[in-house]
């Protein structure tokens, strides 16, 4: 017998706490749906957000997944968690819906993001030239340090402002840096949620957070 | 590709998301890590970054607003007698 813990089969399905509340909701007890609306409503709304701009539809979409979560209670098998259940329940409102308004942009299996030339994470212009003698793509000038600026890094107004900024990326980068940094979703639960691959979830991901960094600089530099 | 080149700053902030990700391979790790010894700008870029992605994480939870929580439970009474 090998010393080892057993590997888990799959790390994404439900865990004990997801069964436990299914079984309660299935019971039809108030207090697990109560417990489960807590929890996730307002990241609902967040991610809602992703796909339709107006907080109010935002909401509706949130509402009708709550109604998808009753009526599909029965088919939950806890092969994915349940956080990854609901948001798939959520994906399709909010992606029926944005249909509805005529701009949706579906994945492609065939769509590969690290093919698509993307904006470099810094401004080429912050680096020396390719021809320069000694330090050619170094640095032209060191980014300044941000520390002594906590306060105004944690101000309300700053979270305001990137949320700004998250609503002007790109659908896919809204969605990967939504659940990831925001959620704090892993790797592979966004992987598996959005149907992209790892290196994909990466570039998207890359993307969103340099753009979101250079916007932070420029805002504090602009104070 | 020259392995035994050293990163330019240019090439290290387009690896950082690899590099939080432990994605780059041992080899690609090791460069990157060597250039931010003696790099003070990369640093402070690295340092940057983990600040964006931490802000990210602690942007305002909400709580549901009572209303939606109301309606939401009037339906969960109406599925639970149907």
């Amino acid at each position: 017998m090998a010393g080892s813990a057993p590997l888990d089969p799959s790390p994404l399905a439900a865990s004990e706490d997801d069964r436990r509340l299914v079984e309660a909701l299935r019971a039809g007890d108030e207090g697990a749906f109560t417990q489960l609306l807590e929890r996730y409503h307002t990241t609902l709304v967040r991610l809602a957000m992703i796909y339709v701009t107006d907080r109010a539809v935002a909401e509706e979409v949130a509402q009708e997944t709550w109604l998808g979560v009753l009526q599909g209670i029965d088919r939950f098998e806890g092969r994915a968690s349940l956080k990854t259940w609901i948001f798939h329940i959520l994906l399709n409102c909010a992606r029926t819906r944005r249909h509805r308004e005529a701009r949706s942009i579906p994945f492609s299996a065939f769509w590969n993001p690290a093919a698509e030339p993307g904006e470099p994470a810094v401004e080429p212009e912050r680096f020396l030239p390719a021809d320069h003698p000694t330090w050619p793509h170094h640095w032209n000038a060191f980014p300044e340090c941000w520390s002594g600026l906590e306060d105004r890094l944690v101000a309300r107004e700053t979270y305001a402002y990137i949320r700004q900024v998250i609503e002007t990326l790109p659908l896919h980068q809204r969605e990967v840096i939504t659940l990831r940094d925001i959620d704090g979703w892993t790797a592979s639960e966004v992987c598996a949620a959005l149907g992209i691959s790892e290196a994909n979830q990466r570039v998207l991901l890359h993307r969103a957070r340099s753009r979101v960094r250079r916007a932070l600089e420029q805002y504090l530099r602009e104070q | 590709m020259d392995d035994e080149q050293e990163l330019t700053c240019q090439e290290l902030v387009e690896l950082v998301t690899e590099y939080l990700e432990g994605a780059l391979s041992p080899e690609d790790r090791g460069r990157f890590e060597v250039h931010l010894a003696t790099c003070p700008g990369c640093q402070t870029y690295l340092e940057q970054m983990r600040q964006t992605i931490e802000l990210l994480g602690r942007i305002t939870e909400e709580m549901i607003p009572e209303r939606a929580k109301a309606d939401l439970l009037h339906a969960f009474r109406t599925w639970k007698r149907g």
